[in-house]
């Protein structure tokens, strides 16, 4: 297989524009003949299945939900950013596009990036005209923050729920374009797998999650927007549902896996507080902005803490390590995620942390409340001050907050192309289920960015270069023998798991792979752990297939829905764990041990590994073959981060 | 006549079972509030009636006599009676439809959150319940007074009717409970006007609901003064 | 801590459900109610027997897939509360909860406490939105809005569409959410040129779907996990009855 990235040529600036150009288009007649299937309703597939709708193609969109505005694009706090430049501060795509590959630490593919921070400019006027009620300020112009990672303001926000209002926007095009009939939607359906036929994409055999049958379902073109796979971790901030199934299938299928091993720690969650838990939440990054992040200096007082006979409270000043401001006097507490991340988990393994669990660490606003007042403070931060009192029963006002890193995003996924087309012709992969356009480290702000770029403005060009071709192909069968086969695997897998009746649920073994990804394929990673994680999967997965549990009902059963999902899990941890002992540097979300600067920080090796690792599914017990992606820098000068 | 009327009746519930053709629900819940503003502003009207008879038995049979048997006093009668009709004919629709919408399983448990009156989740209990009174009340007063005028007898002193009805305690109660049933109904009631209208918004909101308040307190204290002074101080 | 559950069980649509008692031990205080029920389902299968059915999904409070009608209110008792931001240290040692599902014409059982939303979506789909097709808009900054009535459509957006409005009325009707949906397009320039069309168009199908009308209890807004203001549905009324006479379109 040879990766063809089909980036186009001439400058940087003027390859989108040459690509638009260029590429063929489906006259509207034709385009009534084709039809296309999108999986997943978030920000990508709501927006891309609207787009195709309103230019007249046939769409078929599944959600697993019982409707598609639950996405989870729908928890995304922060912002959206865009080179507007509205605040007069400087910004402009260049520097959008500078930022990004920076902060990807330069593990992206440089024409994407620029593509994304050219569309995020309409990205805002399209939403602003779909009634997305931003915030303003009292000229009646939209207002901006700033968040990590750049110098200027260029996030657009709409109060702390943008992700819900964008998603609500595309929802609302989705929905106009369901009452016209030209989108039909399928809710509370599973993808379990797509139909591949001469080696075009041309289906997918769907679960349904109300009956328990399987549905087949036949298109011209498959765009998967299943967002990404950050619950191999078991714990992470994505929601239940969030699975990894839909872009395994396709990997399985022939599509290739890029960068799996980049997956982002976000370092202000809520900790874990027991073993029944079974989420994280986030904690908006903005709080260390006036937050002190602090362990106690003496192990012994940290022991004591943990048994709970002393209180933060009880620590005086000068007992107190703030590690970040001690570690990188320059950028203190703001340091980017992966490094905060690190630097916490670091205090804790050598016992510093706090909690029952020794697994967190101090927020503590006291200096800001003394600073700025209490109602400054309030102000600012006061709905997550509720929040965090409302999950953790302390009032942070009085004392500190505790925090911990925990999963939050997945650069990698679907290897695509410049045309974000997977290795399998006609199956499309668009937001968090690619890996095209965060690197190996996402920037706040951009996944909304992202999300919609794919979905309004780069699918509805680059799927109609493909399509254009198939307009001499007929509506497909789902009777063909593909199809058939397809199904019957997946009734296979599903009887498989029901007969198994073993002494284990779905969520034990779950947890347990979450156990060892977190430890040993989590922050910091070395050859070793990583080995040993390798056949600590492999003999879970072996103990999945011999003891789990489901209960065999008809219909509607949602532990055969987590055991589907998790059997999947169980492969695809194997290969996060084999990608990331492949990469002998730290870049980004990926820290190995044993490449760090004398002083612990990440040591990144462009001369060996500046490209994208794309695996080739071989079988489940087979290693996969790794095709690179050299990565070419033509715009920007590659350089070690420095936050000291 | 009776038959033509209890066939429009029969269509108008056809009509909403169906739920395509008919009035919009927020078009019917507009002719409740209009027709229930009606019967507000009648209230005023008859409490500020009553309050004269403290002050001036001959202002009270004055009064009387305009609503006798004269045709300005029997159309606004007319007009009463369809008032009431049209607010009861789309009570029992709304809560039929209602009660339909709300499903035939019902809930085990159910508590009254903070901040709801429990006025507003009883008003067709409270408007039954004041209906039966109304039936007394017409049966009390209306019954001796215009009707046996319309009929060419000879009406009852309105002031006498009043002296002798409140004489009794037992009646006097029964009154004082109906006029508490009528706050009730009022006290959410007249509030309910305006939302339905659409006359609210953050800042009114409140400043309507205690304009209602105090409205029905108004309306409904001419009453009870009424009553107290006839069975009480008199 | 240890708490008795009565819970709505039911196969499917079509079977007859019950109450069903489930005795917990040792729960911990801090888990939240979602996580409370994964014990108890852990225990189920473990049993051999069907865990409990129920829809959940962001468990932040944001997605608004999850909604259970605990001791009488959607979404437990507390104020802007969502089930799955409801902790277990809420409750007391030895208390009996009673979960049901939402119980409405419109929402029908699926199974258990999971019920079919779906005509949610059928009412934002008769014109829960702005008709802009992808491409081709004004600049976002052309048109400058109010601050404060930006802000309203904030709050008025802030729905997450869970339902409890309509679980919690008497009436089974779902004025808040369509009113707040109509208000948030109603407070903004972009939402004005097809404001008659949108109100009467979407009430219509409210009618049609068979949800109540509204009696102006306003406990949809007293149990609203977002707070959202009943003003919203004022200002629907207004819309209606203006367009109805303004611009009134043919059924």
């Amino acid at each position: 297989m040879e990766l063809n990235s089909k980036i186009p040529t001439g400058p940087l600036s003027e390859k989108w524009t040459k690509y638009k150009a260029e590429q063929k288009l489906v006259n509207p007649a034709n385009k009534r003949k084709l039809d296309i299937i999108v999986i997943g309703t978030g920000l990508a597939g709501a927006s891309a299945a609207a787009s195709f709708g309103e230019m007249g193609f046939n769409v078929k969109v599944f959600c697993i939900q019982d409707s598609p505005r639950r996405a989870h694009s729908i928890a995304a706090q922060g912002g959206i950013n865009a080179a507007k430049n509205y605040a007069n501060d400087g910004d402009s795509i260049q520097r959008l596009f500078n930022d990004t590959i920076k902060g990807g630490d330069y593990r992206a593919r440089e024409a994407n990036v620029y593509r994304l921070a050219e569309v995020s400019n309409n990205i805002i006027d399209q939403c602003v005209a779909q009634g997305v009620p931003f915030a303003r300020d009292y000229s009646g112009l939209l207002a901006n923050r700033s968040f990590g990672g750049a110098q200027v303001s260029r996030t657009f926000y709409a109060k702390g729920q943008t992700g819900q209002q964008l998603l609500l926007g595309a929802y609302g095009a989705l929905s106009k374009e369901i009452e016209k009939g030209t989108v039909k939607m399928y809710a509370r359906r599973e993808m379990m797998d797509v139909v591949v036929v001469d080696g075009h994409a041309r289906g997918v055999i769907v679960r349904n999650l109300v009956t328990g049958e399987l549905e087949r379902y036949s298109a011209h073109a498959v765009v998967i927007a299943s967002g990404g796979y950050g619950r191999v971790f078991f714990l992470s901030t994505n929601a239940m549902s969030s699975n990894g199934s839909a872009i395994w299938q396709c990997y399985k299928k022939g599509a290739c896996m890029a960068n799996p091993c980049f997956t982002q720690i976000h370092p202000t969650c809520i900790p874990v507080h027991g073993d029944y838990q079974s989420k994280l939440t986030l904690m908006s990054e903005s709080l260390r902005n006036d937050g002190r992040i602090w362990v106690p200096k003496d192990a012994e007082k940290a022991r004591l803490l943990r048994e709970g006979k002393i209180k933060a409270t009880d620590i005086p000043e000068e007992e107190r390590d703030y590690y970040l401001e001690r570690r990188y006097p320059a950028f203190g507490n703001l340091v980017p995620r992966d490094v905060a991340s690190r630097a916490a988990k670091e205090r804790c393994d050598a016992g510093y942390g706090v909690n029952n669990t020794g697994r967190a660490v101090y927020l503590d606003f006291k200096e800001a409340i003394q600073r700025l007042g209490k109602q400054a403070v309030e102000e600012k931060y006061g709905n997550l001050f509720e929040m965090y009192e409302r999950i953790v029963d302390e009032n942070p006002y009085v004392t500190p907050m505790m925090i911990y890193p925990a999963v939050h995003y997945t650069m990698g996924g679907l290897w695509v192309d410049y045309e974000l087309q997977t290795t399998v012709k006609g199956l499309f992969a668009a937001g968090e289920a690619n890996f095209s356009d965060h690197g190996a480290n996402r920037l706040g702000a951009s996944a909304l960015m992202q999300g919609l770029s794919d979905g309004y403005f780069v699918l509805p060009y680059t799927m109609q270069n493909y399509l254009a071709d198939q307009i001499n192909v007929p509506r497909f069968s789902t009777d063909l023998p593909e199809f058939e086969e397809a199904e019957n695997a997946v009734r296979q897998k599903i009887t498989r798991i029901l007969s198994i009746n073993g002494d284990t649920t779905v969520d034990m073994i779950h947890r347990h792979l979450g156990h060892i990804m977190w430890e040993k394929v989590g922050m910091s990673r070395t050859e070793q752990s990583l080995k040993e994680a390798i056949e600590e999967i492999k003999q879970l997965r072996e103990e999945f297939w011999q003891k789990v549990k489901v209960p065999n009902v008809e219909g509607m059963n949602t532990e055969l829905e987590k055991a589907l999902r998790v059997a999947d899990f169980l492969e695809m941890g194997e290969l996060i764990a084999r990608d990331a002992l492949m990469r002998n540097e730290s870049c980004g979300g990926h820290f190995r041990a044993e490449y760090q600067t004398p002083d612990g920080e990440a040591m990144r090796d462009d001369a060996h590994y500046a490209f994208v690792a794309a695996y080739e599914f071989q079988g489940v017990d087979n290693e996969p073959i790794m095709h690179k992606e050299e990565l070419k820098f033509e715009n920007v000068e590659l350089k070690q981060r420095n936050y000291k | 006549m009776m038959k033509q009327n209890f066939l429009y009746f029969c269509l108008l519930f056809k009509y909403n079972k169906m739920g395509k053709k008919g009035l919009s629900s927020i078009t019917k819940k507009l002719i409740m509030a209009i027709s229930g503003a009606g019967l507000v502003f009648f209230l005023l009207f008859h409490g500020a009636m009553n309050l004269v008879s403290i002050f001036s038995a001959e202002g009270y049979e004055m009064i009387c006599e305009f609503l006798g048997a004269n045709w300005y006093a029997v159309v606004g009668t007319i007009g009463l009676a369809v008032l009431i009709v049209i607010h009861l004919v789309y009570a029992f629709i709304l809560s039929y439809q209602n009660f339909r919408a709300r499903g035939k399983q019902r809930y085990a448990v159910v508590e009254r959150p903070e901040g709801v009156s429990w006025a507003s989740k009883n008003m067709l209990a409270l408007g039954a319940f004041i209906l039966f009174g109304l039936g007394f009340h017409l049966y009390d007063f209306w019954s001796k007074m215009q009707l046996v005028e319309l009929k060419g007898g000879e009406p009852v002193s309105g002031i006498e009717q009043i002296r002798f009805i409140f004489s009794h305690n037992y009646f006097s109660i029964m009154y004082l409970i109906w006029l508490v049933a009528i706050w009730f109904h009022l006290s959410h009631g007249i509030a309910s006007v305006m939302q339905s209208i659409g006359w609210s918004n953050l800042v009114w909101q409140r400043r309507i609901e205690f304009i209602g308040k105090l409205f029905a307190f108004i309306i409904v204290a001419m009453f009870i003064s009424v009553v107290i002074y006839y069975w009480l101080i008199v | 801590m240890n708490i008795k559950l009565k819970i709505w069980r039911q196969r499917n649509a079509t079977s007859k459900g019950k109450f069903v008692e489930y005795q917990l031990n040792d729960i911990p205080a801090e888990a939240s109610f979602l996580e409370m029920l994964d014990i108890l389902n852990e225990q189920l299968v473990l049993k051999g027997e069907d865990p409990v059915t129920f829809d959940h999904d962001c468990r932040e409070g944001i997605c608004g897939a999850c909604g259970l009608y605990i001791n009488g209110h959607p979404h437990g008792r507390f104020k802007n509360t969502t089930t799955c931001q409801l902790h277990m240290r809420k409750f007391k040692d030895g208390d009996t909860i009673t979960v049901e599902p939402w119980r409405s014409e419109a929402f029908p059982i699926i199974k258990d406490l999971m019920v079919d939303r779906s005509a949610l979506d059928k009412l934002i789909q008769a014109g829960g939105y702005i008709s802009v097709h992808t491409g081709g808009v004004p600049d976002a900054n052309a048109i400058p809005i109010n601050k404060h009535k930006a802000d309203l459509a904030m709050d008025a957006a802030a729905c997450i569409g869970c339902g409890a409005c309509i679980a919690a009325c008497k009436n089974g009707s779902a004025m808040l959410f369509v009113g707040a949906k109509v208000s948030q397009f109603a407070l903004l320039p972009q939402g004005e040129v097809e404001w008659a069309d949108r109100v009467q168009k979407m009430v219509a199908r409210m009618d049609e779907l068979g949800f109540g009308s509204c009696s102006n209890t306003y406990v949809c807004q007293a149990e609203c996990p977002k707070g959202i203001s009943v003003t919203n549905i004022a200002r629907m009324n207004r819309q209606f009855l203006a367009a109805k006479i303004a611009e009134p379109i043919k059924k």
